[in-house]
């Protein structure tokens, strides 16, 4: 080091050296917080307490709401997903592969039919590790999930299995549950209400057609507008692009409309949708039948949307010891 | 346990948590022993208290102080305490380190350095127990009924933590206020080692309340219902417990170099003489080495808690890294791109502190290429927020040149290429006073230059091959060799360089001779550390989701959800503007005691 001199530094005009410094930090502190807040808004909701009337279920309520907790209050998609931590449930045919898992001869468990076996690998998953999972193909990471967090009731886990053995077309072995009056837990963030919609309103909050469409008072644009649905297509029309929406697509508008929504409405929810919409007409064309072709209806100016997505999952850096596990 | 100290003596006391801290770095024999110790210990203890169950929470366990949020008031004052608490563990560590150095080398500089740098420190002391104090009344006065079960859970513990506190006062007034009376020959030795004592003490102070918060996440010596069934250690050697206390262990240094940095590049900009900007230019220099040593491993270290989490709950890890907690994974890369940048930043303006230097400019701009490119790539989200017309311009919601960018094979490669691109500038900035004499020296340097092409061709080739044309399992077990490359360049430079070294020609160096721009990295260091800070220990607590306990106590209260990253931010940002106040506040009084009033001029008589 050379010897330090004792020259005196003669003091720079301009703002003071603590405004400056102090400046300048604030200034990257608001960076980073703008940054935190121009990413999407998204909150994790606790699962609520919400009563189940068990008198009203039907085997197709009981199926959707097997979907809804397998969705959230389940997180089971969390895991079972494309993303290769887990077998991806929601693209196979359960009711085939149950039945094969249980003539494999690494199956340990006691299960007959898919029914038990479902059951038996939401509690006990390690009887059956699929090839290539678990922690060294012997214990599951799946976790017990009539136990602590997931917590799912006898009457819970009977809709996942009710759901699991329908989705592909299968017929439901399990019994809908009479006898004993049952508290389920849902997630705030998945609807599925067991009774069926009383009003238009409540289904299409209910189905989440308010997140892409502006209708009522959402004012979405990712998916076509439909205050005016009416004036643009017949009654015939709708109930086709709700049944099957790959049919006809929107100009301007990407193909990802859910296209499942024939299995989870009742009829009479989707008839109430469609002469809702079908009256959501133009000011100006209330009183005609003159129907155009669908529109693009998003424009420049369009802001962004900030509460929906969020990144698809990336862990697989930090997942580098995760095992993966039925 | 802790009736087995009381009746003993309070010694033992002190001998258990030695036991505690070195564990960590022990054999699992050596734990064993603790255990058997332990265990003697809990049937003594078994006999007298009633296990109970964890509460069910509800409305009227909690409370609130007028209408203001109980979580937000003690996430600000947690936050607080931790950031206060992280920078006086810190700060002790790295002073005995260069004391130490100073003893060595016989340079008195070093420890007068290592004593300003105590200075700084001593005000953070009192302000970390006030916070901590605060803290404490907060969670019992808020939250009752879980507090009174954490009682349940850790029984006496708190009050060693207590002792220890006491402890960790005495040894620091002593440590601090010895200083001078114990400087020279043999007392130095004496001196040095109550810096040894004081960090013990510190940091088991560390690792006994880093257990209180891998409890809450991972429990373990309690049933499903929450009774306690097994013994102190049992509780608090859960299974994350290890990782935090190493991840918060190597960060608390990088955090406490970069904040003695600040103070040190503020002095260094207000010095009237160019003896003192020269001191301080020095100080700054060695806080940012500190803090940028520490900091390279501290990915590592983060890793192991990540794959621990994992392990534990792969439902848990999934939640922090590809759930709804996945965004804040971004603002991260923020943050720890603005720290690789601004430490290289600093580096490359150092550089001319020295003539030496010029040999190696003409690699900069390399190096300043790669880390801005490997920057952009790594804050590339993957699924971009787009309008209907966004989307349907690009053709879906990832742009066809872009999208490749934003998953995580193309941000591995551009981590380990920011990581190897800063350890180059920290070796060049090495090399730059020095003339290499070894007779070897050119088949070194080619070793090395070696070293850094087969490693960085290895990150790319792996990312790329692995990453995009195989499926996840090999792109998961790719990541590690690329980290494993990085760390055999960061080994390899440091050793090669070592041995290169013996019997250089040192080349001068004039301190003070930075631009003031450059020292303006010195402030950006601190502010990305401390919100960093805060943006990952919100992330670490928002992983029990609606439990006070994962999986024992639900959270019932009207705040048991994960509030979204724009609310959290906002949070981070309260605390560390009241963090920086604090700071301010604390620089200032230390160099009060500096200032001297002028000796009044005697008015003559009239």
């Amino acid at each position: 080091m050379e010897t330090m001199q004792d020259e005196i530094i003669k003091e720079s005009g301009g703002l003071p050296i603590i405004v400056k410094v102090l400046s300048f930090m604030l200034f990257m502190i608001l960076v980073f917080t703008g940054i935190a807040n121009l990413l999407p808004q998204v909150e994790g909701q606790a699962p609520k307490d919400i009563k189940v009337d068990l008198g009203a279920l039907t085997m197709e309520s009981y199926i959707a709401m097997g979907e809804s907790i397998f969705k959230g209050k389940g997180t089971c998609t969390l895991c079972h997903n494309n993303m290769g931590r887990a077998p991806d449930i929601p693209v196979m045919d359960m009711e085939a592969t149950a039945l094969e898992r249980l003539k494999d001869p690494q199956y340990k468990g006691t299960a007959k039919d898919s029914e038990s076996y479902f059951r038996e690998s939401m509690i006990e998953p390690s009887k059956f590790i699929v090839a290539g999972f678990g922690k060294q193909g012997e214990t599951s990471t799946m976790p017990i999930i009539d136990k602590a967090p997931i917590e799912l009731t006898e009457v819970e886990m009977g809709a996942v299995i009710a759901y699991l053995q329908a989705k592909d077309g299968g017929q439901p072995t399990v019994e809908l549950p009479t006898d004993a009056p049952a508290v389920a837990e849902k997630s705030a963030a998945s609807a599925e209400p067991p009774k069926p919609a009383e009003t238009a309103e409540a289904v299409l909050t209910k189905n989440g057609c308010t997140a892409c469409h502006a209708v009522l008072d959402s004012p979405a644009t990712i998916g076509p507008e439909l205050k005016t649905i009416g004036s643009r297509l017949s009654k015939e029309e709708i109930r086709e692009s709700i049944i099957n929406p790959s049919a006809v697509i929107a100009e301007g508008f990407p193909p990802i409309m859910p296209p499942d929504f024939a299995n989870k409405m009742i009829v009479k929810e989707l008839e109430m949708v469609v002469d809702f919409l079908y009256q959501s007409k133009a000011v100006d064309s209330k009183n005609s039948e003159t129907k155009e072709p669908e529109k693009e209806v998003s424009n420049e100016n369009d802001t962004p949307k900030h509460t929906e997505t969020v990144p698809e999952p990336e862990t697989d850096t930090e997942s580098n010891t995760e095992q993966k596990g039925e | 346990m802790f009736t087995y100290i009381k009746l003993r003596s309070p010694l033992m006391s002190v001998f258990l948590l030695l036991v505690v801290f070195s564990s960590l770095t022990l054999t699992t024999e050596l734990a064993w022993s603790a255990d058997t110790i332990i265990e003697t210990a809990e049937q003594a203890a078994d006999a007298t208290i009633e296990k109970k169950a964890a509460p069910r929470m509800g409305p009227s366990d909690y409370r609130q102080i007028g209408s203001v949020s109980s979580r937000a008031f003690v996430w600000v004052v947690a936050q607080l305490h931790l950031f206060l608490a992280a920078f006086v563990l810190a700060v002790p560590l790295f002073v005995t380190v260069i004391e130490w150095i100073g003893v060595k080398t016989g340079d008195q500089r070093y420890d007068d350095m290592a004593h300003e740098f105590m200075k700084v420190s001593m005000t953070a002391y009192s302000l970390t127990a006030l916070f901590g104090g605060t803290l404490a009344f907060s969670l019992f006065l808020l939250y009752p009924t879980f507090m009174a079960y954490m009682m349940e859970v850790f029984g006496n513990q708190v009050m060693v933590y207590a002792l220890l506190f006491f402890l960790e006062s005495g040894v620091l007034y002593i440590y601090y206020y010895s200083w001078y009376a114990l400087r020279y020959g043999n007392k130095k030795y004496v001196h040095l080692s109550l810096g040894v004592l004081l960090n013990g003490v510190g940091t088991t102070l560390l690792f006994v309340a880093n257990a209180w918060a891998t409890f809450m996440m991972a429990p373990s010596g309690v049933d499903e219902a929450g009774v306690v069934t097994g013994g102190i250690w049992d509780i608090m050697r859960g299974p994350l417990w290890n990782p935090l206390n190493l991840h918060r262990f190597v960060a608390n240094i990088a955090f406490g170099g970069a904040v003695v940095g600040a103070y040190a590049g503020y002095k260094m900009l207000s010095a009237r003489t160019m003896a003192q900007r020269a001191h301080y230019d020095w100080m700054g220099y060695t806080s940012n080495f500190i803090a940028v040593l520490a900091f390279l491993p501290l990915p590592f270290a983060g890793y192991w808690l990540m794959a621990e989490i994992y392990a534990y709950s792969q439902q848990m890890g999934i939640t922090a890294m590809g759930g709804i907690l996945a965004w804040l994974f971004i603002v991260q890369a923020v943050l720890i791109g603005t720290i690789l940048l601004a430490a290289n930043y600093y580096l490359w303006n150092g550089m001319s502190r020295c003539e030496g230097s010029k040999r190696y400019t003409w690699l900069i701009k390399y190096i300043a290429v790669t880390l801005v490119g490997s920057f952009l790539i790594w804050v590339t989200p993957h699924t971009l927020i787009l309008s209907a017309k966004e989307i349907a311009d690009l053709g879906g919601s990832h742009h066809p040149l872009l999208g490749p960018f934003g998953i995580m094979p193309a941000k591995n490669i551009a981590v380990n290429l920011m990581l190897i691109g800063t350890f180059l500038s920290f070796q060049l900035y090495r090399r730059s006073d020095k003339e290499i004499t070894v007779a070897w020296a050119g088949f070194g340097n080619a070793l090395m230059a070696a070293i850094y092409l087969v490693a960085i061709a290895n990150v790319i080739f792996l990312g790329v091959y692995y990453g995009y044309y195989t499926n996840t399992v090999y792109k998961v077990g790719s990541s590690v060799a690329q980290v494993m490359s990085t760390l055999i360049v960061i080994i390899a430079g440091v050793t090669i360089d070592t041995m290169m070294f013996k019997g250089a020609k040192n080349l001068p160096v004039t301190w003070g001779k930075i631009s003031n721009r450059g020292v303006y990295a010195l402030f950006a260091l601190p502010i990305a550390f401390t919100w960093l800070m805060a943006l990952m220990g919100y992330v670490r607590s928002s992983v029990r989701t609606h439990w006070h306990v994962y999986t024992v106590i639900k959270d019932n209260s009207t705040d048991n959800f994960i509030p979204n990253i724009g609310y959290a931010a906002n949070m981070m940002t309260v605390a560390t503007v009241a963090f920086l106040i604090l700071i301010l506040f604390i620089f200032w009084v230390a160099s009060l005691s500096e200032t001297r009033q002028a000796v009044p001029v005697q008015k003559s008589e009239q």
